[in-house]
C-alpha cells in the first residue's frame, strides 16, 4: 500500500468519524437543554403560582371604636384591699368581656362608611373581611385603651374568598350558585378595590403567623418553620457526629474483613430504604416504646437522623477515599501514629467534603415528608413550638397539608409560596455550604 | 573468584558489634553473590531470610543483606523485582498494606524490628523515608518540617523548633531558597524543591537511617543532580538506602549496590565492582541494558 492509498483510506473514514463526534456532542447538548428546560418549567410554575401569594388583598378602613358598642369599661386596676387572686379574676373577667364585644359591628360600620351605597347586608359585608379581624381590633384596644371613642385607620386582611375574587383565582363568569361570595359582596369588593380601599399588601403574616383553618387568609408558616429548624438542629447534633465518626472509623481504622464488609453492605442498603419505613420505625420505637410525644420535632429529628446517617456516612467515606494515599504515607513514614495521621492530615483536607456531605444530608432531611406523617407531624398545630418536645408541624408537611386544603383556589398559591420558602431555606443552606467550602479550601 | 570464597569473606567480615544473641541471624543463604568492602564498615541494618507475601503471592524470596553505616546503599533492578518492597520492610511501612505478610529477621543496631516490644512509631522515628513522588503536607513549609519533631516531642521550646526547622532545611540545602517564605504552603514549591522539603522533613526527626524510594523519578535532570549532591552530603551523618531505576544514579551516589531480580537478591557488593565486574550473568545483562 502506498502512502497515498493509506491517506485515502484515512480520509474516507474521516467524515464518518467527525459526524459521529458531532452527533455525540449534539446529544449531550440536547440532554442538558432538556434538563434545564425541566428545571425552568418547575421553577417558572412554582414562582408564577407562589409569588402572588406573598401579597394579599388588605382593607384599609377607618374604624371608629364606638363606646356604645364597647361597653366593657377600663381594665381593672388593683385596689388596696384586693387579694392577688381577686385581682387576677377581675382581669380575666374583663378580658372575657372584651372578647365578647361585637367587634364585627365596628368592622361593618367602617365598611359602610367606606362604601355608603352598598347593597350588601351585614353578613355579606363581613364575608369579605378575614374572620380574625375582630381579634385584631380587640388586641389594639387592649394595648391602648385610650382608643375608645376615637377613629383610627386600620389595615385588615381581606378574606380568602375576597382575595380569590380580586386576584381572579375564581372564574368571574361562574353562575352565582358556584361563587364563593354572594353577588353584593363581590360588587362591594370590586368597589372598594376600585376606590383603593382594598389593595395588595405584602403578606408578612406568612412568616409570622401560625397555621389557621378558621381564618385561612391569615395562615402562616411560623410554626412549621420553627419545627423544621428544631428538626434540623436535632439532625446536626445527632446524625452528623455519629455519621462522620462511623465513616472515619470504617474507612481509616476498621480491619477489612467479612464483618466490616457486612456493615458496609448494610449501610449502602439503608441508604436505599424508602423513607416511610424509617417513619414506621420511629413510630414503633420512639413513640410506642420510648413514649416520646407525638408530633414533636425531637421525634421527627430522630427519625430524620436515622434516615440521614447512611447518606452522611457514604458521602464522608468517599471524601476520605479521595485523600491521596501519599499523604497518609508521608505522615506514617515520619512516625505519626494512625490517629495522628488521621486527625492531623487526613481530616483537615476532608473538611470541605465532609461539609458537603453534611449539607446534602441535612437538606435531604429538611425536605422529607413521608416519615413525618407517620409520627403525627401532619396534625393541625396552631402554635410555634417553644421546645423540640412541643407539638409542631414541619415545612414539607405544611406544604402537604395546604396542598390538601378544601379551599383549593386560595391554597394553591399558598402551597407554592410555602414551597418557595422551603426552597429558599435550602438554597440558603447550600450557599452557606459553598461559602464555607471555598473558605476551607483556600485555607489548606 | 568463586561464589563460595566471596561468601566466606562476608561471614568473616561481619562486625562483632552487630552480632546478635540469636544465631539464626547469622545464616546467610548461598544463592546471592556477595562481595565485601575492602574496608568493611559496621552494619547498621542486618536482614536475614526476609520474604514478603501479598496475600498468597510471594513478592520477595529470602533476602539477606547487611547495610553498612553512614554510607549509601543502592537497590537496583527491573520493575517489580521487589526492591521497593524490601525497602519498605526496613521501616515496616508494609504493615499499612492489607494482606501483606513479612517473614524473616531484620535488625536495626542489633535489635529485632519485628519484636513485639518494639513500637513501630519509634522505629519510624529512627528510620525515615522519602517517597517516589514529593508528598509535602498541604501546610506551610515551616509546618512541614516542624511536624515530625513536634509529634515526637523533640523540641522543648518554640526557639528549639525554629532551630530544628532551620538546620533541617539547611542540611537539605533548601534554606536559602525558602528562608523568606517559611509560612507559605509547601505545595507551592517546584517538584525538586518539594522533594528536598520532604528530605528536610525526614531529617528533622534526626533519624539514623533514611530510606529513599526512587526519590528522583519525578524530577528533571537538574533537580535530580541537586538531590544526588545532597545524598552525598547526607551520608556523613545518616545511613542511606536508595531504590533507583537509574543505574547511572546508583553508580554516582552509592558505595554499595544490591541487584534484585524477580524477588531475589541476585548480587550485592561495592558499587564500583558491581558495575565493572559483576559476579553474576544476570547482573551483567541488566547493567548493560540487555533486559529490564
Amino acid at each position: 500500500m502506498t502512502s497515498d492509498e493509506r491517506l485515502g483510506l484515512v480520509r474516507a473514514g474521516l467524515a464518518a468519524r467527525h459526524a459521529r463526534e458531532w452527533r455525540f456532542r449534539f446529544y449531550g447538548i440536547l440532554a442538558i437543554l432538556a434538563a434545564l428546560s425541566f428545571i425552568a418549567i418547575l421553577f417558572g410554575m412554582i414562582l408564577s403560582r407562589g409569588l402572588p401569594a406573598f401579597t394579599q388583598a388588605t382593607l384599609t378602613l377607618d374604624v371608629h371604636f364606638d363606646a356604645a358598642v364597647i361597653k366593657v369599661g377600663e381594665r381593672p386596676t388593683r385596689t388596696g384591699n384586693q387579694s392577688h387572686a381577686e385581682y387576677a379574676k377581675a382581669v380575666s373577667d374583663w378580658e372575657r368581656k372584651m372578647t365578647m364585644v361585637n367587634w364585627n359591628r365596628l368592622i361593618e360600620a367602617a365598611v359602610r362608611e367606606a362604601a355608603p351605597d352598598t347593597k350588601a347586608n351585614s353578613r355579606e359585608i363581613l364575608s369579605i373581611v378575614e374572620t380574625n379581624a375582630r381579634f385584631e381590633l380587640r388586641d389594639m384596644l387592649v394595648a391602648d385603651p385610650t382608643l375608645i371613642g376615637k377613629t383610627v385607620q386600620v389595615s385588615l386582611l381581606a378574606s380568602a374568598n375576597a382575595d380569590n375574587w380580586l386576584k381572579g383565582n375564581i372564574d368571574r363568569a361562574l353562575p352565582d350558585a358556584q361563587q364563593q361570595l354572594r353577588e353584593p359582596a363581590r360588587a362591594l369588593a370590586d368597589q372598594l378595590k376600585a376606590e383603593g380601599k382594598i389593595r395588595n399588601a405584602f403578606a408578612w403574616h406568612i412568616f409570622t403567623n401560625v397555621d389557621s383553618r378558621s381564618a385561612p387568609a391569615s395562615a402562616g408558616l411560623a410554626g412549621a418553620f420553627v419545627g423544621s429548624l428544631y428538626m434540623m438542629l436535632v439532625v446536626i447534633v445527632l446524625a452528623v457526629p455519629i455519621g462522620v465518626m462511623s465513616a472515619v472509623y470504617l474507612e481509616e481504622f476498621a480491619p477489612k474483613n467479612r464483618f466490616t464488609d457486612l456493615i458496609e453492605v448494610n449501610i449502602n442498603n439503608l441508604a436505599a430504604v424508602p423513607s416511610i419505613v424509617f417513619g414506621l420505625l420511629g413510630a414503633a420505637v420512639f413513640i410506642n416504646y420510648f413514649r416520646l410525644p407525638l408530633s414533636a420535632p425531637l421525634v421527627g429529628g430522630l427519625v430524620l437522623s436515622l434516615m440521614t446517617l447512611p447518606t452522611i456516612i457514604i458521602a464522608t467515606r468517599s471524601a476520605l477515599r479521595a485523600v491521596p494515599p501519599s499523604l497518609r504515607q508521608a505522615a506514617l513514614g515520619l512516625g505519626a501514629s494512625k490517629t495522628q495521621t488521621v486527625f492531623h492530615h487526613v481530616l483537615p483536607v476532608t473538611y470541605p467534603g465532609m461539609l458537603t456531605a453534611t449539607i446534602i444530608g441535612v437538606a435531604q432531611a429538611l425536605g422529607e415528608t413521608a416519615p413525618l406523617l407517620l409520627i403525627g407531624m401532619n396534625a393541625f398545630v396552631a402554635q410555634v413550638p417553644a421546645t423540640p418536645l412541643d407539638q409542631s408541624s414541619a415545612l414539607p408537611v405544611q406544604i402537604f397539608l395546604w396542598q390538601g386544603n378544601e379551599n383549593r383556589n386560595f391554597f394553591e398559591a399558598r402551597t407554592s409560596a410555602a414551597i418557595i420558602v422551603l426552597l429558599g431555606l435550602m438554597l440558603t443552606l447550600n450557599a452557606i455550604a459553598i461559602f464555607l467550602r471555598s473558605r476551607l479550601e483556600k485555607r489548606t | 573468584m568463586t561464589e563460595n570464597t566471596r561468601l566466606e569473606a562476608t561471614e568473616m567480615n561481619m562486625p562483632a558489634a552487630t552480632i546478635l544473641a540469636r544465631s539464626d541471624l547469622y545464616h546467610m543463604p548461598s544463592t546471592t553473590v556477595r562481595t565485601p568492602d575492602a574496608e568493611p564498615r559496621s552494619a547498621k541494618v542486618i536482614a536475614r531470610n526476609v520474604s514478603v507475601f501479598y496475600g498468597p503471592k510471594q513478592a520477595l524470596f529470602d533476602v539477606s543483606i547487611d547495610i553498612p553505616e553512614k554510607s549509601v546503599t543502592a537497590f537496583i533492578g527491573p520493575s517489580g523485582c521487589g526492591k521497593s518492597t524490601f525497602l519498605r520492610c526496613l521501616n515496616r511501612m508494609n504493615d499499612t498494606i492489607d494482606g501483606c505478610r513479612v517473614s524473616g529477621q531484620i535488625a536495626l543496631d542489633g535489635s529485632d524490628i519485628f519484636a513485639p516490644s518494639l513500637d513501630v512509631v519509634e522505629l519510624r522515628a529512627r528510620v525515615g523515608m522519602v517517597f517516589q513522588k514529593p508528598n509535602p503536607f498541604p501546610k506551610s513549609i515551616y509546618e512541614n518540617v516542624a511536624y515530625g519533631p513536634r509529634i515526637h516531642g523533640l523540641a522543648r521550646s518554640k526557639a528549639d523548633l525554629d532551630e530544628i526547622v532551620a538546620s533541617s532545611l539547611q542540611k537539605a540545602s533548601l534554606w536559602n531558597e525558602v528562608k523568606d517564605r517559611l509560612h507559605e504552603p509547601g505545595t507551592g514549591l517546584s517538584g525538586g524543591q518539594q522533594q528536598r522539603l520532604c528530605i528536610a522533613r525526614a531529617i528533622a526527626v534526626s533519624p539514623e537511617v533514611i530510606l529513599m524510594d526512587e526519590p528522583c523519578s519525578a524530577l528533571d535532570p537538574i533537580a535530580t543532580a541537586r538531590i544526588e549532591e545532597l545524598i552525598d552530603e547526607l551520608k556523613q551523618n545518616f545511613t542511606i538506602v536508595i531504590v533507583t531505576h537509574s543505574m547511572q544514579q546508583a553508580a554516582r551516589v552509592s558505595q554499595r549496590t544490591a541487584f534484585f531480580h524477580l524477588g531475589n537478591l541476585v548480587e550485592e557488593g561495592p558499587t564500583d565492582l558491581i558495575f565493572t565486574s559483576p559476579g553474576e550473568k544476570r547482573t551483567q545483562d541488566y547493567i548493560t541494558g540487555r533486559f529490564g
